[in-house]
């Protein structure tokens, strides 16, 4: 366990953020560092706020007060440095898998050769191969789930925003994502923000864990853990850290739920 | 729309349109629009004078008399559909084609067959609004829950029962809605049978005005229709988002 | 059998109206009441000479040139109402009025101003379909879900990548109903501007028949401008399906 983030070079800062939607106040003071390279979890009650603390790094929501930055910029709107997974996946439903993959990059000027190409990769990437001129009322929740991701994939942004990205699929591709996400990780030099429900999985993929307080959101407690990550994927699951950590995470939890 | 951080009500462009409409008029820059005072002044005038409050109450007697038999029909056969397969598909490519038909030209049918009069006008009010009122009927009662059905049958229910205590109020909100676009579009069809059957009510009163040029009488009369059928829509819509939320509950 | 039934009761259901509408001719219910056969027979003479044809190119005229500048002001307006507050604020009221307001009381204005020319026919048209075209563009604009805007912006899209590839798209289906509404409201104005205004086209022949009791003649041209206009407006819901299927987002109109 270590707290001291003020020599790691961090990608993206979040500092002292309010935001109110009307009378309902959602983010109060809340300040959080992303160390680069890591992965960092969000780990909160339902409708604490973490959708929108994602949404206000994006740029998609203005912060009442408070300051963000991305690679010491500060953040005015969305820029080509972030991409987001959206927890209700943001399909255009009258586009294929293809071109909603390659969307992004179609919105960023790339020709339709080249963005195709990039796109077919990360749809064989997320297992959707065969699938790339279906619709998405065509494919089942999970694969719906799984365009979003490709499409974040295949614009090649450092600061991947992923909120709830592996909440609609089944429970093998859960566990194959997880452990796709590490290799993600440890072998490109990107951020990621990964918002979760499941405790197991923000401990199993993060390098550092944030847990939320229920609204208005702070920051209650960082935990990180470390010991076990040289491990492989199924000792981890029952490395005695791992699950103490698990525990001490529910047990900080669970007073909300009561 | 914001201003200054208030919030505009929903319909207040309307006054700046008035005030748009006063300054053409005070200008005269068109002999088509007179001031928009002058007209309610005329208004005031004619509002009281027998002329006009008979051919109000006539066109309120065509309109509730079409609206009427519109519904009692309307509803009734709509249930029916909904409920009995036999039925609903003698009946539904019927309603579908009148329920998109230009009805305006059945008028003449209606004028050879019924007379230059209020009968006539009653009919065809009544033909512009019953079919979407059976369209909705037939909705209502076909999204009810079958154990809602069910339930009344294993009490024993008798058909009629059935009918009024079951299938009515289980779809309401629908027949509600069919019964507001019914009367919009009732609104329409009573002033289009008095256009074209011009000796009865409004339409008399249109003849008049404009083979005479007296476009601020003309426009008093058309300013009371508009305000009497949005004041009707209105008060539907209201009427239907009341029971909008058991609808949400069912 | 059971894949026959729909067809067969359709065809059933049609006998006994048309049926009865024989019976009734034959009775006669009223002398101004032909039987089905003789205004068939009405309508073949009406359309082996030539009539028909030359009624209807006159009929559609307004028609075609009334829904044509209505559904390009309409959608025009519609899209600037949805995409802009101080618009929607502005224009909306006035188009919810019209839609609601029986606007067919403006036609003796409408032949004052502009005659009793082509000019006038098409501004009944246009009075009549377009208040239906803008709210439902409006609408669909205003409606398009906030969150593949969001993606929209999340991707950096321009406000006119947004606009043709994001909210258009998610508005069509809804735009191309109010169309198809517009067209039914336009086929309304086209037959009361004939009947009102000045008997021409199929209005005419429905106006002359009348006048020289010639029954069976008026009621083949009624039939017919009915049965085009369902038949149109059944092609466009065929088409709308084909193009929007599956990617409808399922909410009313009118
Ligand atoms: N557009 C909005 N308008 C008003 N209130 C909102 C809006 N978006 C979110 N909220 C409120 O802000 C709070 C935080 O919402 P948010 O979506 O960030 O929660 P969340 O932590 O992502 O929840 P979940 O885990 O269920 O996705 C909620 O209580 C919600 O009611
Ligand atoms: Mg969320």
């Amino acid at each position: 366990m270590s707290n001291n983030t003020n020599d790691i070079d961090n990608a993206v800062t979040v500092s002292n953020v309010y935001k109110n939607y009307g009378d309902v106040e959602a983010l109060r003071d809340l300040s959080l560092d992303f160390p680069r390279g890591q992965l960092t979890s969000l780990l909160g009650p339902s409708g604490c706020g973490k959708t929108t603390l994602l949404k206000i790094i994006a740029g998609l929501l203005p912060a009442d007060s408070g300051e963000i930055t991305v690679n010491s910029q500060p953040v005015t709107g969305p820029g080509p440095d972030r991409a987001f997974v959206f927890q209700d996946f943001a399909l255009l439903p009258w586009a294929t898998v293809m071109r909603n993959v390659a969307f992004g990059l179609e919105l960023r000027g790339v020709n339709q050769s080249e963005r195709e190409a990039i796109a077919e990769k990360y749809i064989g990437d997320v297992g959707l191969k065969g699938f790339e001129n279906s619709y998405p009322h065509e494919l089942s929740g999970g694969m719906r789930q799984r365009v979003g991701l490709a499409r974040a994939l295949s614009v090649d942004a450092q600061v991947l925003l992923m909120d709830e990205p592996f909440s609609a699929v089944d429970e093998q591709t859960r566990r194959k994502f997880q452990e796709d996400l590490l290799n993600l990780v440890k072998n490109e030099n990107k951020t990621f923000i990964f918002v979760t429900h499941s405790i197991e999985e923000a401990v199993y993929v993060s390098d550092q864990v944030a847990i939320l307080l229920p609204r208005p959101s702070r920051v209650s407690e960082i935990i990180r853990p470390e010991g076990f990550r040289h491990k492989d994927a199924t000792s981890i699951r029952r490395d005695s850290e791992y699950l103490d950590i698990v525990d001490r995470i529910w047990a900080s939890l669970r007073t909300y739920v009561e | 729309m914001k201003i200054f951080g208030y919030q505009l009500p929903a319909m207040s462009s309307l006054i700046l349109w008035g005030i748009l409409w006063e300054l053409v008029g005070q200008f005269e820059l068109t002999f088509f629009l007179p001031p928009l005072s002058a007209i309610f002044s005329t208004l005031m005038e004619i509002g009281t004078t027998k002329v006009f409050l008979k051919a109000l109450a006539e066109t309120g007697y065509a309109f509730f008399v079409g609206t009427f038999f519109a519904i009692v029909i309307g509803i009734p056969v709509g249930i029916l559909m909904g409920k009995s397969r036999l039925i609903d598909e003698l009946l539904l490519p019927w309603v579908n084609m009148f329920l998109s038909a230009p009805l305006t030209a059945l008028v003449p049918v209606l004028m050879v067959l019924f007379g230059f009069g209020m009968k006539s006008i009653i009919i065809t009010t009544a033909l512009f609004a019953i079919w979407i009122i059976v369209l909705n009927s037939r909705a209502g009662v076909m999204q009810i829950n079958r154990s809602l059905i069910e339930m009344a049958n294993s009490f024993g229910a008798s058909p009629k029962d059935a009918f009024f205590k079951i299938y009515f109020w289980a779809a309401l909100p629908e027949i509600l809605g069919g019964v507001r676009i019914g009367f919009i579009r009732a609104v329409k069809g009573v002033i289009i049978g008095q256009l074209l059957i011009s000796i009865v009510g409004f339409g008399a009163l249109f003849e008049l005005y404009s083979a005479n040029f007296l476009m601020k009488h003309f426009w008093a009369v058309l300013i009371v229709l508009f305000s009497i059928s949005f004041t009707i829509a209105e008060f539907l819509a209201h009427l239907e988002r009341k029971v909008a939320y058991y609808a949400a509950r069912r | 059998m059971i894949r026959y039934r729909s067809y067969l009761l359709t065809f059933l259901s049609a006998f006994i109206v048309l049926g009865s509408w024989e019976i009734a001719g034959r009775i006669p219910v009223s002398y101004s009441f032909p039987t089905f056969v003789e205004t068939i027979t009405a309508f073949w003479v009406l359309l082996l000479d030539g009539t028909m044809f030359v009624a209807y190119g006159e009929t559609l005229k307004p028609l075609v040139v009334g829904v044509l500048i209505s559904a390009f002001l309409g959608i025009g307006i519609g899209l600037t109402i949805g995409l802009s507050k101080k618009f929607d604020w502005l224009l909306s009221p006035v188009f919810v009025v019209m839609q609601t307001a029986p606007l067919a009381a403006l036609i003796p204005l409408l032949v004052m101003i502009y005659g009793i020319g082509l000019t006038s026919k098409v501004f009944v048209v246009c009075i009549m379909a377009m208040p239906v075209i803008v709210l439902n563009t409006s609408g669909a604009v205003r409606n398009t879900p906030a969150s593949i805007i969001e993606m929209g912006q999340a991707f950096l899209g321009t406000k006119r990548d947004i606009i043709l590839k994001i909210i258009l798209p998610a508005a069509s289906p809804i735009i191309f109903a109010g169309l198809r509404l517009g067209v039914s409201a336009g086929f309304i104005g086209a037959i009361l501007a004939e009947l009102k205004i000045t008997p021409t086209g199929v209005g005419d022949i429905i106006s002359y028949s009348r006048s020289i009791a010639d029954y069976p003649s008026m009621y083949a041209a009624i039939m017919s401008i009915i049965l085009l206009a369902v038949i149109f407006l059944n092609v466009l819901e065929r088409i709308e399906n084909f193009l929007f299927k599956g990617t409808r987002q399922g909410y009313a109109s009118e």
